[in-house]
């Protein structure tokens, strides 16, 4: 126990004085946190599009999409609402940037539409904000589904033969728009829990994607210490290699834990990251480290030689990063998002993602379970293969 | 031998097909200096790795102090002071960091461990430097400070694996006056090199070791007398070496043949009396000895004569 805590010490000495190690573990990860808080960030948590409306229909069906789509929108404050005279004072608009979208509802479109007649809704959208217009476009896809849906009721509930315009037929379409949803939606108040802010989720995705590479250098010292002699002089000393091999990992492990609470504590106070009740967040670090330096470790002992353990390690770092979801969400992955399972990172933001909801220990215990299962699995692959790195 | 510090017997260590260490024993009393010598790659340093520890043997064993080593005997690890060939050394610690790491790794703590520390940077003369980054040492400085590390636990054996290679020779001397001094104190040293001035000025016994194996052991004069009478003589020559050699070869005062380039080694008997007429029978090959030198029999010579090669060869 003695030994282990002097090559401890001796090893955080060492690290102490290593700025690659300083950039890595506190550098790089509050300032990729910060750049992509400001740069993506803001734009997630504050979307609202601006809209102009062209309304050249008088009809009463009108007020279907006019009213009954838009107004609520505008309403509720995700987008602006700006009335425009006509297409091509809109288009001007959308060229210059002052709308980022425009609903053109042509003159008869609510006649048309009632009487099953084709019936354009036309958007003219902005090349600079794909988002907006994308939103335009589903909305008015949306109506237009309504409507298709109501055309069709009309359609199997009128004899044969009815002319379009039949005022029995126009009668069974208002009935069937008056009819309420067979199925309503509603906010998954779970789901929205789970679901970081962007501030919290970029701090914590990259406290966690960098974790990957400050554990590193307490595992590649050994590499060091071999190169340089010392590991020989350590084994010729009356110290086990078990304890050498303890006294290093234990070193990655506070590194990692130290490194981490930093980033916890200066991304809560400076950039207003919210990463859930301290407990919880304690549970899930110390798991999360242990996962890495375990993962870590059992890759260094395939290597050879320091270099060729850091090139792996950047590569195995980044990968599961990616698939991990600390850049971009992992559901954007498609196919690949069950993928994410199979890395810590996953687990240590769903564990976050948790805490968000307003959950403390008991909430995360599944997250750290997995972070820990991954670290006894590095951590005994290591053990394992570790006599191959600890020789003369 | 009661008072031996240690002793081992048969070791053996092979790399996939290369026998680096074919049988070697030997031992060393309490107070001794054991040189082991021979050329680089005769397995003198994996020798000295499998007693340290660091390797672990195929055959053989080790016992130190009256008890069986091994790589997992803490106890008698204690008792051993060892001394790389290379510097190991944290170039990033200060001197008093390094000696204070392995102190401890040593069990020296606290107060005694750092006397200990205190002690041997006041024997290694960096006491005044004790707190500057080994990075800023010289070689000379650095090397006594690897030197230092192997004192700290006031070991019964220590082993020291070629201490001087790329020495100054004030630095070099320093060194060769320190060991004697440890010996002195009781302590049985191992001592490796290839300088056999150094083995004939600090070594109570010798062994020599070629291709993993051990030769001959003994003391100087023992093994100077493997060589009986012989003198070993230099010459240079211009002119058609090996023609030269088989000629010379065939004197009968001639013991053995053996160099390199222009240079040819003789083991002869009466070397004085037979140079004029070995000048002689090198003019009559049509060659020109250049140069030519007699020396004493020494360790060079036994070495020669035991291995067929010159030491450094």
């Amino acid at each position: 126990m003695r030994g282990m805590i002097t090559i401890l010490v001796k090893d955080l000495r060492q690290r102490a004085k290593d700025s690659t190690l300083i950039v890595f573990a506190i550098v790089l990860p509050l300032g990729m946190a910060f750049i992509l808080n400001t740069v993506l960030g803001g734009a997630n948590q504050d979307f609202k599009a601006r809209y102009a409306v062209v309304d050249a229909d008088t009809g009463a069906g009108n007020a279907g999409f006019v009213r009954q789509v838009l107004e609520p929108m505008r309403e509720s404050g995700v987008v602006t609402l700006r009335p425009v005279a006509g297409v091509d004072e809109a288009r001007a608009l959308t060229q210059r940037g002052e709308v980022e979208a425009t609903f053109v509802v042509p003159a008869n479109f609510s006649a048309d539409a009632s009487a099953g007649r084709p019936a354009t809704l036309e958007i003219i959208g902005s090349m600079g904000s794909p988002v907006a217009v994308q939103v335009a476009r589903e909305v008015a896809q949306s109506y237009a589904a309504g409507l298709h849906s109501v055309r069709l009721a009309v359609t199997v509930a009128t004899p044969p033969g009815t002319a379009p315009g039949d005022e029995r037929a126009a009668a069974l379409a208002e009935r069937a728009s008056a009819l309420p949803m067979p199925v309503s939606l509603r906010e998954d108040a779970s789901a929205l829990r789970r679901q970081l802010d962007p501030t919290t989720y970029y701090s914590a995705g990259m406290a966690m994607f960098f974790l990957f590479f400050a554990v590193v250098f307490s595992i590649s010292s050994i590499f060091d210490e071999r190169r340089a002699g010392t590991l020989t002089r350590m084994l010729a000393a009356p110290v086990s290699r078990p304890t050498i091999v303890m006294g290093k990992l234990l070193s990655g492990v506070l590194v990692g834990i130290v490194s981490m609470a930093i980033l916890v504590v200066v991304t809560t106070l400076v950039i207003g990251a919210r990463w859930g009740d301290p407990l919880g967040v304690a549970a899930l670090v110390v798991s999360g480290v242990l996962a890495a330096t375990g993962l870590m470790t059992a890759l260094a002992t395939f290597a050879r030689t320091a270099e060729q353990a850091s090139n792996w390690q950047s590569v195995v770092a980044m990968v599961l990063g990616i698939f991990g979801g600390v850049f971009f969400p992992s559901a954007q992955l498609g196919g690949f998002t069950a993928l994410g399972y199979l890395t810590p990172h996953k687990w240590f933001m769903q564990g976050l993602g948790d805490l968000a909801g307003g959950g403390s220990l008991q909430a995360v215990a599944l997250p750290v379970a997995a972070l820990l299962g991954f670290a006894v699995l590095g951590g005994a692959l290591a053990l394992f293969r570790i006599g191959r790195m600890v020789h003369a | 031998m009661s008072d031996s510090i240690l002793v081992c017997e048969g070791l053996r260590k092979r790399y996939g097909q290369i026998v680096a260490v074919d049988g070697i024993g030997f031992s060393i009393a309490e107070g001794e200096v054991y040189g082991l010598i021979g050329p680089n790659g005769a397995g003198k340093s994996t020798t000295i790795s499998m007693i340290v520890g660091v390797v672990e043997r195929d055959e053989g064993t080790v016992v130190i102090d009256g008890q069986p080593h091994d790589a997992r005997n803490m106890k008698t690890k204690a008792l051993i002071g060892y001394v790389p060939q290379e510097l190991a050394l944290y170039q990033d610690l200060t001197a008093r960091q390094n000696l204070w790491f392995f102190a401890q790794l040593h069990g020296l703590r606290g107060r005694q461990g750092k006397s200990k520390v205190g002690e041997v940077l006041e024997t290694i003369g960096l006491a005044d430097r004790a707190d500057e980054a080994v990075s800023g040492y010289s070689g000379g400085m650095a090397r006594r400070l690897n030197i230092g590390i192997g004192l700290l636990n006031r070991p019964r054996l220590l082993i020291l694996d070629e201490p001087t290679a790329g020495v100054d020779p004030q630095s070099r001397n320093s060194i060769l006056e320190s060991v004697q001094r440890l010996a002195a104190g009781g302590v049985a040293v191992l001592y490796t090199t290839h300088y056999m001035e150094e083995a004939e000025r600090l070594c109570d016994r010798v062994g020599i070791v070629d291709l993993g194996q051990m030769k001959a052991e003994g003391t100087r004069r023992e093994l100077v007398d493997l060589v009986g009478e012989s003198d070993q003589v230099a010459l240079q020559v211009d002119g058609d070496l090996e023609r030269v050699r088989r000629t010379l070869a065939d004197v009968p005062q001639v013991r053995q043949v053996s160099g390199e380039g222009s240079r040819i080694d003789l083991l002869v008997e009466g070397a004085r009396a037979l140079l004029p007429r070995l000048f002689e029978i090198v003019a009559g090959t049509g060659a020109t000895v250049r140069s030519a030198e007699v020396r004493e029999p020494d360790l060079e010579a036994v070495f020669l004569h035991l291995t067929g090669k010159a030491l450094r060869d």
